[in-house]
């Protein structure tokens, strides 16, 4: 039995240690905002928070996890207040309409909040850096890059 | 036939000379050499059988950007150095791919390498397009070494986890050659001959 807590809640799963994250948290635990993309730690798709800091769940073994704090793109929002309002970047994403075909973008979401997480106010190299590792096929980069900044923006009372 | 038989002998000189090149030799092999200069520079050359493996040099690189795999490769996904701790960048370390132990993938050819930690080298001690001379003499400076010893190298060279990846790098991947103890044997004795650097 492996025990960890999703998103604030504690969870026990019997299963293989070697089984991917990511298939314990859309399989076993219906979580399904966190997304397969490549298998393979290539996309940034299946990004959630182990510890708050950014892991590909999809190369995580759920062993590894075990004792750990997870969070989902469904526990984003409780990150920072109850849990009643959005997360400052997921209503920096509505507002500038940062998805197309929307896939990527929990896992684009979990990866900008680990960046503002480890740096409140990143400059535009620091975003580039740090968001490189996740892939849009739409192209949504620029919105991305925008959303993020909005983000800043709000964090800093509309400063900046 | 003959055609098919030449070129199976040639395949199995190329594999045994592949083997022979990968092979470490332990440092008493060394001391046949009378003069110990000379014996300490050999010593060096034979400890940079694995310095200048793929297993070491992709995580020394000089432009801050890690190499992959046996060719050599820029990382792919893009990733940087980072701030001097070379985690990574804000927001995106090492180990949100890189777990503490290597990851098999169903499909994939090679593991997901991993070791806790799992980081670059110091950017003062970049080796990707230094000779072997210039190596040993930054290896030596407590100005780029992160101010060791000779002994601390040794201790980091024999006994240090993330160099010890190097000889078990999981699927799809040459390790090192020898072993991590022939190589601190190598370092040892290098160090107790004077630490020479070749010319």
């Amino acid at each position: 039995m492996i025990s960890f807590s999703v998103n604030n809640v504690d969870v026990q799963v019997d299963a293989p240690g070697d089984t991917p994250l990511l298939w314990i948290l859309r399989d076993w635990l219906n979580l399904t905002g966190t997304k397969f993309g490549c298998g393979v730690a290539q996309c940034g798709a299946c990004t959630v928070h182990v510890d708050g800091q950014a892991r590909r769940s999809c190369v995580t073994p759920v062993a590894s996890v075990a004792g750990s704090a997870v969070t989902t793109i469904e526990g984003l929002a409780a990150t920072v207040g109850d849990g009643r309002e959005l997360h400052p970047l997921q209503a920096a994403w509505i507002e500038a309409q940062a998805p197309q075909c929307g896939y990527c973008q929990s896992g684009q979401l979990m990866q900008a909040a680990a960046l503002l997480g480890d740096n409140p106010d990143p400059s535009d190299d620091d975003i580039r850096n740090g968001m490189a590792a996740n892939l849009c096929r739409c192209m949504a980069y620029i919105r991305i890059k925008k959303a993020i900044k909005l983000a800043v923006r709000a964090q800093n009372g509309g400063r900046k | 036939m003959r055609v098919v038989i030449l070129t199976a002998a040639a395949a199995l000189s190329a594999t045994v000379a592949l083997a022979a090149g990968a092979e470490l030799r332990r440092s008493e092999t060394f001391d046949v050499i009378p003069d110990r200069t000379e014996r300490s520079v050999a010593l060096f050359e034979e400890m940079a059988k694995v310095i200048t493996h793929p297993r070491c040099m992709n995580c020394h690189p000089a432009d801050n950007i890690p190499r992959q795999g046996d060719e050599r490769r820029l990382h792919h996904p893009p990733m940087v150095r980072g701030d001097e701790a070379s985690f990574g960048p804000a927001g995106l370390h090492c180990n949100s791919c890189h777990g503490s132990e290597n990851v098999a993938v169903v499909g994939h050819d090679r593991d997901i390498p991993g070791h806790d930690p799992w980081q670059l080298a110091p950017a003062s001690m970049a080796w990707i397009g230094l000779s072997v001379p210039e190596i040993c003499v930054q290896l030596k400076d407590p100005a780029r070494n992160g101010n060791r010893s000779l002994a601390d190298i040794h201790t980091h060279l024999a006994t240090d986890g993330l160099v010890g990846w190097g000889w078990h790098p999981g699927k799809g991947r040459e390790p090192a050659p020898g072993t991590q103890e022939i190589l601190g044997e190598l370092t040892q004795a290098w160090i107790e001959t004077g630490a020479a650097c070749p010319k």
